[in-house]
């Protein structure tokens, strides 16, 4: 079966849209590619072996665009385990004194395993998440640990509940109201293997009720997020022979609500070496912006980034299939 | 070549292409029952869907069922109980006759 899919620009076109960017609401940080885990879906392929970090030089320059553009609101710092970049502490210290709003992409195991590569404690993270009012946001692929163990690695799931329940302690993820704290902690469900995801709200539910009963864990919102058919997951496919049948899936479940969601609208992604992008995914296929457009955090031009052409790819299926994904989960209401 | 081909499922419509109305009826009755939570979620549906296919043993919906379990959140350990569900009551439907069986030799004298 070799059926030719429509390209993602194709399919816009079909449906007359035209997804120009819309803001630039959150700059987007991956500062850098070393993770203590090795995840099966993992689209920047980190591990505990990479070596890739985020220098201050341009840490500081990202602090800069962050005091000029009042308009970014928010800094989104992911990795690898953010974490692991030894200007992590100052980065997030910084941005807070801005009053920016700091979301932190954490895998939960880092605090208990500490840095693979020089054996640092990272047991004060809960802490200091809390003392800098970080949201904080954290893979947990299921409530259960054969899915994740599976996903994420051997006592990945043990590790992530005795973290989850040190966040717990520091207020995290309690609910609005006398009781809550206001410290927000976000999970993030993806797919263990080529399916879609499970509808948001139901999963949500589902999550709550399974982690509190059983481990006593709490947390506010549940994100879905579709797995990008690119780089390990990707190869992943391959090796499954499945890759022609799950972007058909992605095809068939394109929804042009969750299209007029996609993320690359409203943010910029900035890689370890200053490169700006649309979205971390393209970011990992190398889809840097243009020279016109500003092509790194040294050239950053709101106005340029504004008007820039958003770089589409046939991965770009992932964020707007079904009920859409983004690294605040689900974009649209309903799947078509 | 098998009889069975998992793309085949994906040509089900083509039951239509004689007597469409009839397959219309149908597909608007299998999306009404299956597509939307009603009393059941979408969920539990799936689930019964799936030990079904399995006391039936149609290799598609074995297929579809999996995947539709998986993307309505459930996991291998909910989906295998559904799989003991329909095997226990295959088994329970034979042995049950087995009541027949002690009729037939009662009638006989042998019990």
């Amino acid at each position: 079966m070799n059926m030719r899919l429509p390209s993602f620009e194709e399919k816009l076109a079909e449906h007359g849209l035209d997804l120009a960017p819309l803001g630039v609401e959150t700059l987007q940080v991956n500062v850098t590619r070393l993770c203590n885990q090795a995840c099966h879906h993992c689209h920047v392929d980190a591990s505990p072996k990479r070596t890739e970090q985020m220098s201050r030089a341009t840490v500081d320059r990202c602090l800069e665009i962050l005091a000029r553009n009042a308009a970014i609101t928010k800094l989104d710092i992911t990795g690898g385990a953010p974490e692991l970049n030894p200007h992590f502490n100052y980065f997030v210290e910084a941005a807070r004194r801005l009053n920016k709003h700091v979301m932190v992409r954490h895998n939960l195991t880092v605090t208990i395993d500490g840095n693979p590569q020089t054996g640092e404690s990272k047991r004060y993270l809960p802490e200091f998440f809390a003392r800098h009012r970080v949201e904080v946001i954290s893979s947990l692929p299921y409530y259960q640990e054969f899915f994740t163990d599976k996903q994420r690695g051997n006592g990945v799931f043990k590790k992530s509940v005795e973290s989850l329940r040190l966040l717990n302690e520091q207020g995290y993820g309690k609910s609005d109201g006398a009781q809550g704290f206001g410290l927000t902690l976000n999970l993030v469900y993806n797919p263990v293997g080529a399916f879609l995801p499970a509808p948001q709200e139901s999963l949500e539910r589902q999550f709550k009720k399974e982690l509190e009963s059983k481990f006593g864990v709490v947390f506010n919102s549940l994100f879905t997020i579709t797995n990008m058919p690119i780089n390990r997951f990707k190869k992943d496919l391959e090796r499954l022979g499945a890759y022609e049948e799950y972007m058909t899936r992605l095809v068939n479940a394109f929804n042009p609500a969750a299209a007029r969601g996609v993320m690359c609208r409203s943010l910029i992604s900035v890689g370890h070496d200053g490169r700006l992008y649309d979205c971390d995914f393209n970011q990992m296929l190398d889809l840097n912006l243009s020279e016109e457009s500003g092509g790194t955090v040294f050239d950053f031009d709101l106005d340029k980034l504004l008007n820039r052409k958003i770089i589409f790819g046939q991965h770009c299926y992932g964020c707007a299939a079904g009920a859409g994904s983004s690294c605040g989960g689900a974009t649209a209401k309903e799947s078509p | 070549m098998n009889y069975y081909e998992s793309k085949d499922l994906d040509r089900f419509g083509e039951i239509g292409q004689f007597r469409g109305e009839l397959a219309e009826k149908f597909f608007d009755y299998y999306n009404a029952v299956t597509g939307e939570d009603g009393a059941l979620t979408k969920r539990e549906k799936a689930l019964i869907a799936l030990a079904v296919a399995h006391a039936k043993q149609c290799p598609y919906c074995i297929d579809a069922y999996t995947t539709q379990c998986l993307e309505n959140g459930a996991n291998p350990d909910e989906m295998t109980e559904a799989v003991h569900v329909a095997a226990v009551m295959e088994a329970g439907m034979t042995l049950v006759h087995g009541v027949q069986m002690h009729n037939a030799l009662r009638k006989r004298g042998a019990m």
